[in-house]
């Protein structure tokens, strides 16, 4: 198992460096160049001369280019144009945020959506089945933002069930350990600061997780309907198994791993997701610091939140081959 | 006894008949008795009319402030139906019915130009990777999978953010770059898949030169899932597109009637006006579905395992 693992590992190191070339190349296709972009409208061909001479771009492309990863490597991304505070330090405060809002919504699509799944193929072409399915292809095509907006009309402002955006009430004055709000609250057993928090993720995070949840539902039903007609199903069936046991042992186990997979890859959409999810509810995470980069053109901080994540994809990635390894113990071998 | 034996023989005539009819000829039977299909396909047909002679039905100028809507117009008050202008007004006192038609274009030239351009390019990639093999395939995949290792929009958002200006343009690319990896992926595991099918070998070992193997015998029968995918695709890229609008990296001009951007300003005006933000949406859910329902039929169509 560790030798799998520490093999993934190893493999996903290329990945990474011809990402962070890819980035690099990214920042140097700007118009004008980083020092084009760092300048802004004040850039003069003198100016950007100057510059290139500080920043180093006027060295052979690939001393550039080991620069650039010694610094990454280090943990030095610049500093943002917006606010001239480091990049790192800015995306620390926020990242707790996003993973938040993400985790909790990921949350959402797997305890709904596998059940879900499960049922409608145990109850194939019936009316649970059929709106199951009519169900998530309309939930795929529900833009993320607009759900966002809709849930917030309907049950933040018309009903006022729920706070219309932001992650804690004003009123509230939690202490701050680890930024996630909600686990603050627990640990500092400030209870109301984390149903508050609670409260506030409720909106978000199914607007988030409603596609996933869409995705999940149908790869559960279509992977238990395949696993369904193998024959070690029949096989068991037949030699009088427990109807329970079967749906535990061999079926589920089974139809987990596409699922595990297509639980690995709801990452992406995630984090894209969240961006927009952000926006409607003011969130203040990752997406709020990219929306407000965009608008800026505040490259630094593009680079540092696009290379983040990439990474946190690869990693999410190995995450699942390696639950793919304890599931089937087939894929150790392989 | 009777009874058992003709529901035999229908299955044999059944078998008989099907292999005498090619698979797309029998896909588009099947297509035409799924309801599912025919919705998706009615759904994508009206978009398709709809957005082609939207400038000639528009009975506004969609860019035109009318005095008469601007009028009523007041920031606790959008004007609704009246006469001449069947949906009311939008925000600016523009006809809001005839923007919603014109945006249906817009939709259109970017959906489709974005999924055609992110078609042919991942096809390239792939049909080299599947073609050769090899070296060529593991760099190529590896490319692709790099690709792939950035979300989706993240990538759309970086490369549209490249522009100092955004532009349909910007919008177009940006979201066809992200389509490039997954039709480069699946071409290329279709064609990998036939390199040791009996008819290819059969046609090698007849010393037919590896071009024509690859375009003649490969290629065509590895257009299926592609051809889904790219259905599918539309959809998505029609999503991804009003999103890159509504965080404002689509064109510039808030004059322009796309959807995305229709529904991004219209936020402000929710409480004075849901519709400006409920019609534009239905609109992209509706083609969005259209498009889905249709890939989706499509692909279970062509999937030899549902052949009786």
């Amino acid at each position: 198992m560790l030798r799998f693992i520490v093999r993934r590992l190893l493999q996903a190191i290329p990945t990474l460096l011809i990402l962070s070339l890819l980035v690099f190349v990214w920042l140097r296709s700007l118009p004008g160049g980083p020092s084009g972009a760092l300048l802004g409208d004040k850039a003069t061909p003198e100016k950007i001369e100057a510059l290139n001479k500080v920043l180093g771009l006027d060295q052979p492309i690939y001393i550039q280019y080991f620069k650039f990863l010694g610094r990454i490597l280090s943990g030095d991304f610049g500093s943002s144009l917006i606010s001239g505070e480091p990049v790192v330090a800015e995306i620390g405060r926020a990242l707790p945020a996003t993973i938040e809002l993400s985790l909790a919504a990921l949350l959402f699509a797997v305890v709904l959506g596998i059940p879900l799944g499960y049922l409608a193929a145990s109850h194939r072409g019936r009316f649970l089945d059929n709106s199951t399915v009519i169900g998530t292809l309309v939930g795929v095509a529900v833009p993320v933002f607009f759900l966002g907006i809709l849930l917030k009309q309907l049950f933040a402002q018309d009903l006022a069930l729920f706070p219309p955006s932001g992650r804690q009430d004003v009123t509230i004055d939690p202490t701050h350990v680890t930024n996630f709000a909600v686990l603050d609250g627990l640990l500092t057993q400030e209870w109301d600061a984390a149903a508050d928090a609670l409260w506030h993720l409720v909106l978000p995070a199914v607007a988030l997780g409603t596609i996933p949840l869409a995705v999940i539902v149908r790869i559960t039903r279509a992977s238990v309907l395949d696993v369904l007609n193998e024959d070690f199903v029949r096989t068991a069936n037949a030699k009088g198994l427990q109807a329970q046991l079967i749906r535990r042992r061999h079926v589920l186990r089974n139809a987990m791993l596409p699922v595990s997979t297509t639980i690995g890859l709801q990452t992406g959409l995630l984090l894209g997701g969240a961006v927009l999810t952000e926006r409607v509810f003011v969130w203040g995470g990752l997406g709020s610091l990219l929306a407000q980069g965009i608008e800026r053109r505040d490259y630094p901080r593009l680079q540092a939140l696009l290379l983040l994540a990439a990474v946190v994809y690869v990693l999410v990635n190995l995450l699942v081959d390696i639950s793919y390894a304890i599931i089937d113990p087939r894929v150790r071998a392989s | 006894m009777t009874s058992l034996l003709k529901r035999k023989r229908a299955r044999v005539d059944a078998l008989a008949e099907s292999a005498g009819t090619s698979l797309a000829a029998d896909a588009v039977k099947r297509m035409l008795r799924s309801p599912v299909a025919l919705l998706g396909a009615f759904l994508v047909l009206l978009f398709l009319v709809l957005a082609i002679v939207a400038p000639f039905i528009a009975p506004k100028d969609p860019y035109q402030r009318y005095p008469e809507l601007l009028a009523e117009l007041r920031p606790d008050f959008i004007p609704g139906a009246q006469p001449g202008f069947l949906l009311g007004g939008d925000e600016l006192g523009r006809d809001f019915f005839s923007r919603l038609l014109v945006g249906a274009q817009q939709s259109l030239v970017v959906g489709v130009g974005a999924t055609l351009i992110g078609l042919v390019l991942g096809m390239i990639i792939g049909g080299l990777a599947g073609a050769f093999g090899g070296w060529v395939d593991s760099w190529l995949m590896r490319f692709t999978d790099i690709m792939l290792s950035i979300p989706s929009l993240l990538l759309a958002i970086s490369i549209a953010a490249l522009a100092s200006r955004g532009s349909q343009t910007t919008v177009i690319i940006a979201v066809a770059v992200t389509t490039v990896p997954i039709f480069a992926r699946l071409l290329r595991g279709a064609m990998l898949a036939q390199r040791h099918s009996d008819h290819v070998l059969a046609a090698t070992a007849l010393g037919v030169r590896r071009r024509t193997v690859v375009f003649r015998h490969m290629l065509p029968n590895s257009l299926g899932p592609v051809i889904v995918q790219a259905t599918l695709t539309l959809a998505t890229a029609i999503i991804e597109a009003a999103s890159l609008s509504f965080l404002g990296l689509g064109d510039p001009d808030p004059s322009r009637a796309e959807w995305g951007l229709m529904l991004g300003n219209s936020q402000r005006y929710i409480d004075v006006k849901p519709e400006l933000a409920f019609y534009p949406a239905v609109a992209i859910i509706i083609v969005a579905l259209g498009f889905t329902l249709l890939g989706e039929s499509l692909r279970e169509a062509l999937d030899p395992k549902n052949r009786r």
